[in-house]
């Protein structure tokens, strides 16, 4: 072989490989079903009892809530959308990274991601799962709610208003949740499969056999697949932007001051992203030291999620920036005077909580020492999430407590019953995300295998990261 | 074993490299063949001369299709079925229906397309395929690359197949049998376990349904909007000075739409109203059937003041006599609206718009009262109408 085709293919595998350590397919087989097959360890159980009594916190308020009425949370006349569409905002943005990682990471090529794809398309669903809860409840009867939510024939002849941007985000929320949930479910087929023919127990082998539809493994299969999921990918990638973009129209669309203004889509579908990596490192840590995956989830992935934070993070420091300026520049007074009360009027402290989490912590990520210390990017990403709840209650709370009439003006302050249905939807997300990392592959096993050393022939070599150039 | 038929020979090879070498030599040979590997390999479409998969074309078209059907939809309910002016936008608010145009768009042809793979191009689910269960597909599923020729090719000669796979380097090779009752098994629509099962989940989803929207929106705390502490008229209030729940309309308060008459005497209204409206053919058709419906119990048909009353009431006069031609439009209006003598004011039935037809119809009336060659058509008219209104 000549030299300098080496050398280009030397540079091609630059890449390091995705997968640590040498593992044959069946040992990748084994590492990913195994720890379904036998009864989890304490760690498990420890961090379920956790998670699920704070579920029962937020269970228990919830019903409160139901039995007493709304008057428990601390709603008031100028902050009509209080904590309720604050959790939903932020709910919504933690989902956005699971789409993010397993559909335009997967269309921009970059392998990395086929490791924690599937986690972070759960964490996606069960994130989209709890913040579909918030607005529901504030409607205060949410067993009626889908009757004036949804355009359906009805003895009043009315029809939902097509024109408003709360029904669009019934629309794009319900959208997001079923094709992010297709997109899911596509990918679990093949691994439905393998197993269904591994399974030992009876039943087990019923439930995967119904699920994996009957999947052969077939080259002709694979071909539709295939172009199945590139299709999915590149339908997500639009739906994504799309969903917090319409999030950010709830704000945008009507006349309040620090909401009316155009920067808003993006500026949302930046911090989503942000806040939504942010939550997929923060648990990628917790359940890869509890099933003992560190080989399958390498630092190497951890510090590109870091990348990402810090510059995600960079551009909602440029949004807030540059809301400031176009305060200022636009000489519109109510809109100054929004931005300076954001800043040091009586939701200051909220202000700079959020500031200092989004836009001076991440900067730490710039330092390669700090970006590769699994205690270090644990606490950074939780300090994100903090500061992207704050940047939720900062943007809905100050703008809605001092707006136009001073006359009307008034301080918003959150209920113990606000804070315990905020505790129970952590509850909820993380409940449901170990029991998810219990009951199914959380690693894709099919997309694993195929990003291993030998995974591909060696014709095609240049697709590949590993040491496969024997057969030449 | 007896009834076992063959179904396949498969082979089994243990790198890509081999499994892509396999596939190139059999595609040339056989046509009735497949490969199976764990993950979708690279090439191997070019391999075995598959064509790219087309399913793009089905999700552009079904979205697409779905999305102006939603768009349709949208402008029907806004134009056509409830016209509404929202927010100062046109009937037909276009950029306000993009977002939602552009979710079905999506959501349509993402979820039609998955299940038209799987049913149509997949035709799953299918658990009753022959490969199933065989060693072969639990190596394939896991570690090893598999293929296999079936035994309907025409070129399937069981000895050439075998020594083929041989020469390629397969590491397994094994002929997998099916039974042709389990594969040719349908499923029976009437079969007991399927019938009861239908019914039993009608019966629960029915009986669920009816507990929600009977029973348990009925239920405490769900019920508490509908039994929250108000105040009927008729009840006694504490909060108010009067004592009385119901409240009394401020002084010169009037009902949206109405306005109120304002003449006391027939003399003024004659003097300062006119009619307003035109003697149209709806005008008058209107103004037909208010005056049949209104009038003519008293007044007779043709305003001849033929009562139907047979004597319970006085017949009315005769409205096409002199005196009425003479009457002005005004004259007329103030009496339907107030009354006169033994006939009673007409305000609260019939609308303005209905009074002033009426009178033109009074009008059309006396013209032709006299011209007996219309005469007696138009009493046939209005007796027929009569007759097709009750």
């Amino acid at each position: 072989m000549h030299t300098e085709i080496k050398d280009f293919d030397s540079d091609l595998r630059l890449e390091p490989p995705i997968v640590e350590g040498s593992r044959t397919l069946k040992e990748i087989d084994d590492a990913i079903i195994a720890p379904l097959d036998r009864l989890p360890n304490m760690k498990f159980w420890l961090a379920l009892g956790f998670t699920s009594t704070l579920l029962m916190i937020g269970a228990v308020a919830l019903g409160l809530s139901f039995y007493y009425g709304t008057g428990l949370w601390g709603n008031n006349n100028p902050v009509g959308w209080a904590l309720p569409i604050v959790n939903f905002v932020f709910w919504v943005g933690i989902g956005h990274a699971g789409t993010l990682i397993s559909a335009i990471l997967f269309l921009l090529r970059q392998r990395w991601r086929n490791g924690i794809a599937r986690f972070a398309e759960a964490m996606t669903i069960f994130a989209v799962i709890t913040a579909l809860i918030f607005p529901l409840i504030h409607t205060g009867r949410p067993w009626i709610a889908a009757v004036y939510l949804l355009p359906y024939p009805n003895q009043h002849s009315l029809w939902v208003n097509f024109t408003s941007p709360l029904l669009w985000d019934v629309f794009a929320v319900s959208t997001y949740f079923t094709v992010s949930f297709v997109f899911w479910y596509v990918g679990l087929i093949p691994d439905f499969a393998v197993m269904r023919d591994r399974a030992k127990g009876k039943i087990k082998k019923l439930l995967y056999t119904v699920f994996s539809l009957g999947w052969r493994f077939s080259n002709r299969h694979w071909k539709h697949y295939e172009m199945m999921y590139l299709i999915l990918a590149g339908m997500a990638t639009p739906l994504v932007l799309s969903v917090h973009t319409i999030v950010s129209f709830d704000f945008a669309v009507s006349i309040l001051p620090g909401w009316h203004t155009t920067i808003f889509p993006p500026y949302f579908v930046a911090g989503a992203i942000f806040s939504g990596f942010a939550m997929v490192q923060n648990s990628l840590i917790v359940i890869r030291k509890i099933f003992d995956m560190e080989d399958l989830i390498p630092m190497r992935t951890l510090e590109l999620m870091n990348k990402i934070i810090l510059l995600t993070g960079m551009m909602v420091g440029y949004a807030y920036t540059m809301e400031f300026f176009i305060a200022w520049y636009s000489g519109n007074q109510p809109e100054t005077f929004t931005f300076v009360n954001r800043a040091f009027g009586p939701y200051a402290w909220a202000y700079w909580i959020m500031f200092s989490c989004n836009v001076f912590i991440p900067q730490l990520f710039w330092f390669k020492k700090l970006r590769t210390n699994l205690f270090v990017m644990f606490v950074i990403a939780a300090l994100v999430n903090v500061g992207m709840w704050f940047e939720r209650f900062v943007i809905t709370v100050t703008s809605l407590s001092r707006d136009f009439l001073p006359s009307s003006w008034a301080y918003y302050t959150p209920t113990i019953t606000d804070f315990a249905i905020l505790i129970g939807s952590f509850g909820l997300f993380f409940t449901l995300v170990l029991i998810f990392v219990r009951i199914l592959p959380a690693v894709s096993i099919a997309e694993i295998k195929a990003v291993t050393a030998q995974g591909q022939p060696s014709h095609t070599h240049i697709h590949l990261n590993g040491k496969s150039n024997e057969a030449h | 074993m007896n009834n076992q038929k063959l179904y396949a020979l498969t082979a089994l090879f243990d790198t890509p490299d081999q499994i892509m070498k396999a596939a190139d030599r059999v595609s040339g040979e056989y046509t009735n063949y497949d490969v199976n590997t764990p993950y979708p390999v690279h090439g191997m479409d070019d391999v075995m001369k598959l064509t790219p998969s087309k399913i793009g074309y089905f999700t552009i078209s079904v979205g697409l299709t779905c999305m102006s059907l939603m768009l349709y939809f949208i402008y029907w309910t806004n134009n056509v079925d409830y016209p509404q002016i929202i927010g100062g936008k046109p009937f037909f608010a276009f950029p306000t229906y993009v977002p939602i145009m552009f979710e079905i768009t999506i959501l349509t042809g993402a979820v039609l397309s998955v299940l038209m793979m799987i049913s149509i191009l997949f035709k799953f689910p299918n658990n009753a395929h022959p490969l199933h269960d065989s060693g072969y597909m639990k190596n394939v599923a896991s570690d090893k690359y598999g293929i296999y020729v079936e035994a309907k090719d025409k070129n399937f000669e069981y000895a050439k197949v075998e020594a083929l796979f041989k020469e390629l380097g397969a590491t397994s090779i094994s002929p997998v049998y099916y039974d042709e009752e389990e594969t040719d098994w349908k499923p029976q629509t009437w079969e007991p376990k399927f019938v009861i099962g239908t019914i039993g989940i009608a019966v629960f989803t029915s009986f669920s349904v009816y507990m929600h929207m009977n029973k348990v929106l009925f239920l405490p705390p769900f019920n508490w909007m509908m039994e929250q502490p108000r105040a009927d008229y008729g009840e006694v209030s504490n909060f108010f000075d009067d004592g009385y729940s119901m409240r009394v309309a401020p002084a010169g308060t009037i009902a949206r739409g109405y306005i109120p008459y304002l003449f006391e005497s027939p003399d003024s209204a004659a003097k300062y109203m006119s009619n307003p409206t035109l003697a149209t053919k709806e005008n008058l058709e209107l103004g037909q059937k208010k005056f049949l419906t209104y009038c003519s119990p008293c007044h007779g048909n043709l305003g001849e003041g033929a009562s139907r009353l047979k004597g319970q009431m006085p017949p009315g006069p005769d409205l096409r006599s002199e005196m009425y031609q003479d009457f002005e439009d005004g004259r007329f209006y103030h009496t339907i609206t107030k009354g006169k003598g033994i006939m009673s004011g007409y305000e609260s039935q019939i609308t303005r718009e209905e009074r002033w037809a009426i009178i033109n119809y009074i009008r059309v009336l006396q013209k032709a009262y006299g011209v007996p060659s219309t005469n007696k058509e138009m009493a046939e008219n209005v007796e027929n109408n009569q007759e097709a209104s009750e």
